[in-house]
């Protein structure tokens, strides 16, 4: 019987490091180069990055209607693309979780959401969930910056080093990055982590 | 027919003992104040985090805000009660946020009538201590660490009881 459990248990541990294996080698790292999508906004047209014939690059954020860290930086997302918008880095911002597992982040929700905060930028449903786990996005909030002529991946993370209090913020690990690649410079943090909520799946 | 009539009993019971359980919650709801909940920055929690002596002990990183989080805690609250004998100690470190700890963190306590350790990280570098606790963590939650002094696992998954179980077995039998 004991020999069956620790059978059982070598098996469950090999899955489980498979399939984390799995997710971690096929995601996009930096300076990878990055497939275009094609995602449905809130105003139901297409937003591909294709579409964009004059922007530096993108702020492509993983973010969603109900965790309240990706609530918590609303505001800041807004900032960021008024700041950034009219300097070539636009925000995108992409919801990963699936709407059958969480009916609050449904497409309807979603326009609710823009309407109610007034995004200024598209707010994209990954229809499937077909890009993030290209991203290798784990939780929202989650950002990447991808310049635009070549589609390459240039920062992943965290918006800044405080995500549960903007009153407390030192350092602006995201803006950091964008005004490095504004004049030229080396990204000196080009990975940063903060706390999230788990992409939602069925 | 005899056991129509047991099966119908048992439900009965079950339902009587559910509605006294919901009254006893709203009852203690009125009162949270014999609970604190203490606040750590990660200077303070990385102790908890690398204890030497001879028990296993298993930290679960949650708030009352992740729905898959608060699903698996009551596989954390049994591991608590059913291995308590066996020198395990479960910790649950919230990460709620330090304004809501009064308004949403303990009154949630007291309605999951959570026995367990319970601790909130209160600490803004998230990118330090993400990054010390695990490397491999993205930030994600639910996250949980077994340890005990000769190994360290580290977890950015759900579990139920089953599985958190098997885990703490492999621990067990080393």
């Amino acid at each position: 019987m004991k020999i069956i459990k620790s059978i059982v248990v070598l098996i469950v541990v090999e899955f489980l490091t498979a399939f984390t294996l799995k997710t971690v080698d096929t995601s996009y790292k930096i300076g990878d180069t990055i497939e275009d999508f094609s995602l449905m906004n809130t105003d139901d047209s297409m937003v591909s990055l294709s579409d964009y014939k004059v922007a530096k690059g993108f702020i492509i954020i993983f973010t969603c209607n109900t965790c309240p860290y990706s609530v918590a930086n609303e505001d800041r997302i807004i900032g960021l693309d008024r700041k950034y918008k009219k300097r070539g880095f636009p925000v995108i911002a992409i919801n990963p979780n699936d709407p059958i597992a969480v009916p609050n982040e449904s497409f309807e929700k979603m326009k609710v959401r823009v309407q109610e905060k007034g995004f200024t930028f598209p707010y994209l449903l990954d229809t499937g969930q077909k890009v993030y786990p290209k991203f290798g996005a784990t939780k929202t909030p989650e950002v990447y910056i991808v310049t635009r002529n070549d589609l390459k991946v240039q920062y992943i993370g965290a918006i800044d080093n405080s995500s549960r209090d903007p009153s407390v913020v030192t350092e602006k690990y995201l803006e950091n990055a964008l005004d490095a690649l504004l004049t030229g410079d080396k990204i000196e943090k080009t990975t940063t982590r903060a706390i999230g909520c788990s992409i939602k799946v069925q | 027919m005899k056991l129509k009539s047991i099966f119908l009993c048992v439900i009965f019971l079950g339902l009587i003992s559910c509605k006294k359980e919901v009254a006893k919650n709203e009852k203690k709801e009125i009162n949270t104040s014999y609970i604190t909940v203490k606040s750590y920055s990660y200077e303070e929690l990385k102790p908890l985090l690398e204890k030497k002596d001879d028990k296993i002990y298993v930290i679960n990183f949650w708030a009352t805000w992740c729905a898959p989080c608060v699903k698996e805690l009551p596989a954390f609250e049994k591991l608590n009660k059913e291995y308590a004998s066996k020198n395990v100690e479960v910790l649950l470190v919230s990460l709620d946020f330090p304004k809501q700890k009064e308004k949403k963190l303990i009154p949630f306590i007291v309605r999951k009538n959570l026995q367990s350790k319970i601790v909130l990280l209160d600490d803004m570098n998230e990118d330090v201590w993400i990054k010390a606790i695990d490397s491999s963590w993205s930030g994600a939650i639910p996250a949980t660490i077994i340890y005990n002094k000769n190994s360290r696992n580290f977890y950015e998954k759900s579990f139920d009881y089953e599985t958190l179980e098997a885990e703490l077995q492999t621990f067990l039998n080393q």
